[in-house]
């Protein structure tokens, strides 16, 4: 059901992630297809369940000997999996950024936070020196960081964990992508931290029209945050449903999941314990596609 | 009754200009064989409070009871026969060279028992673990399973009170339900009492029946769980979680 008047930014179409081990080839994604317009779209599941494999492999970012298989990965038409790895260089970072769970690994921690930014747009762009710092500056004002001038010099060690998530965010957002993968952004950060920079994100992908794939295990969260939810269990999408409706999920997996979910306003003396049924293995991948 | 009391705990690290102190001014009694929960951000103090009870966290001031004993400088195996800790994350608190069954018979025979064999079979089967795990090593165990083995080197003494600081914030959501429901289990059956350390006010909620709500060093609030299911919380901070716990709201400015 294509709608021709939004066409999708992302289009996934069987996409396999394989592992090659001693004991035979494992399968963290296995064939699953989904697409991404201009909204918000969540993955969750377990972990273990392959919705960090999906990012990275998106990205092309899987480890060999792990192997990405795709009938078709298409970025506005373009197909993803006939370029080169040189190729894919100038899509990273530059259309399809992504931003990990933790700051304290994805920042250098011998070089000062406003230099690293800086060369996420120096990379991409041909500005001088002072435009790229200029546009940093800026930059971490629209991530809502009060004292852009002091955390410019900042090194990542300086910084709180909510800080150096603003800070993440504006090293991806500032070669102005067109999607944004965000795994996990929020699970190291406190929870009122976590709705600031939600909410930043939240802003910049609506005042900008991107395409935000938003991982995560939170299942209240992306009920709350995103547009549109896809389930993930064994390396498949289980089911597909508006983050809105999550709550009225069919899927037994689904259903699980949310109900052995403490509460706040509905006490209960037992939490329900997940049954996991074989059979959820081995049925056919639901597909996300728009 | 009091199992727990803390009255005017101060708990610091370093001296001088580079002192922090960690928990200011904390007070509060937990009855034997209640839950009380302790909630609040990174870096409020609620870990450092079971730390500073547990004997980990040397540098601190006021006075700490324990089953009617004020705690010295010193922890003796007296106490660590009535109090034991589980930890956050159950990666880091075996050791990786160790199988189950020599953390549990080196917590045994430290604490003098001799009929070990036995109690190590029990004590796996009262944490949901048959037999077979018995000469696994960690790594040989998925996160929920190293829990409960933490959970049974914690019971093994027979202790009557258990610390626990973020038992399930590692784990995935349905690993969580089961092991909270072991820990519910355990409360009925052996009676114990639990002074239980988390962020998500739902995982405490459920578990305990009060708890404290920490700031900056600093319980800002005591209320039951009554009041926080019906959001009857005066301290605005209290609020504030509660709405960040119910999921994302987009700010005013963003709509």
């Amino acid at each position: 059901m294509s709608d021709p008047s939004k066409p999708n930014l992302l289009e996934v179409e069987d996409l396999w992630v394989r592992f090659p081990t001693r004991s035979g080839v494992f399968d963290a994604v296995r064939g699953i297809s989904f697409s991404l317009g201009k909204e918000r779209l969540g993955i969750v599941g377990e972990s273990g369940s392959g919705k960090s494999m999906t990012g990275r492999a998106i990205l092309r970012l899987i480890r060999k000997p792990g192997r990405v298989e795709a009938k078709r990965i298409a970025l506005e038409g373009q197909d993803l999996m006939s370029l080169s790895e040189k190729e894919m260089r100038a899509v990273r970072g530059y259309q399809i950024s992504m931003i990990m769970q933790d700051p304290k690994f994805s920042l250098n921690p011998v070089l000062k936070v406003g230099k690293q930014i800086m060369e996420a747009y120096q990379v991409h762009t041909k500005g001088s020196a002072a435009e790229a710092r200029q546009k940093t500056l800026d930059m971490l004002e629209a991530v809502a960081i009060r004292d852009p001038e002091r955390v410019f010099n900042a090194y990542p060690h300086e910084m709180s964990g909510g800080m150096g998530q603003r800070v993440m965010i504006a090293m991806m957002m500032i070669p102005d992508p067109k999607i944004l993968i965000a795994d996990e952004p929020t699970s190291a950060l406190d929870v009122s931290v976590q709705s600031q920079v939600l909410d930043i994100m939240d802003k910049l992908v609506r005042d900008r029209g991107m395409g935000l794939i938003f991982i995560s295990h939170d299942l209240n969260l992306v009920a709350s945050f995103c547009d549109r939810v896809l389930i993930m269990y064994g390396g498949r999408v289980v089911e597909v449903c508006d983050a809105d409706k999550l709550h009225e999920a069919k899927h037994p997996y689904t259903r699980g999941l949310l109900n052995s979910l403490p509460q706040l306003d509905q006490p209960r003396e037992k939490l329900e314990v997940l049954k996991r049924d074989p059979a959820w293995r081995d049925e056919p991948s639901v597909s996300g596609v728009l | 009754m009091s199992g727990i009391i803390l009255k005017n705990v101060d708990v610091w690290f370093g001296h001088g200009a580079n002192r922090v102190d960690a928990v200011k001014n904390a007070n509060f009694a937990v009855p034997l064989g209640e839950s009380f929960g302790l909630v609040g951000e990174s870096g409020s103090g609620k870990s450092t409070i079971l730390r500073a009870i547990t004997g980990l966290a040397q540098t601190w001031s006021g006075t700490i009871t324990i089953d009617g004993k004020a705690l010295g400088p010193t922890r003796d195996s007296e106490f660590y026969k009535t109090v034991q800790m589980v930890f956050q994350d159950p990666y880091a608190s075996l050791h990786p060279r160790h199988t189950v069954d020599q953390v549990l018979s080196e917590t045994l025979s430290l604490h003098g028992f001799n009929n070990v064999e036995e109690r190590i079979e029990k004590l796996l089967l009262d944490v949901g673990l048959g037999p077979s795990f018995r000469f696994r090593y960690p790594h040989q165990l998925s996160g929920g399973q190293r829990q409960r083995v933490a959970i049974a080197r914690a019971l093994a003494p027979e202790p009557r009170i258990l610390l626990l600081d973020e038992p399930t914030s590692a784990l995935d959501v349905s690993v969580q339900a089961e092991i909270l429901n072991l820990l519910t289990d355990l409360r009925a059956k052996r009676g114990l009492t639990f002074l239980m350390v988390s962020h998500d006010l739902s995982v405490v909620s459920h578990m305990c029946s009060r708890m404290a709500v920490m700031q900056n060093g600093h319980i800002v609030e005591i209320l039951s769980v009554e009041d926080m299911r019906a959001q009857n919380a005066s301290h605005e901070y209290t609020q504030h979680l509660l709405a960040s716990s119910l999921g994302f709201t987009p700010s005013e400015a963003a709509q």
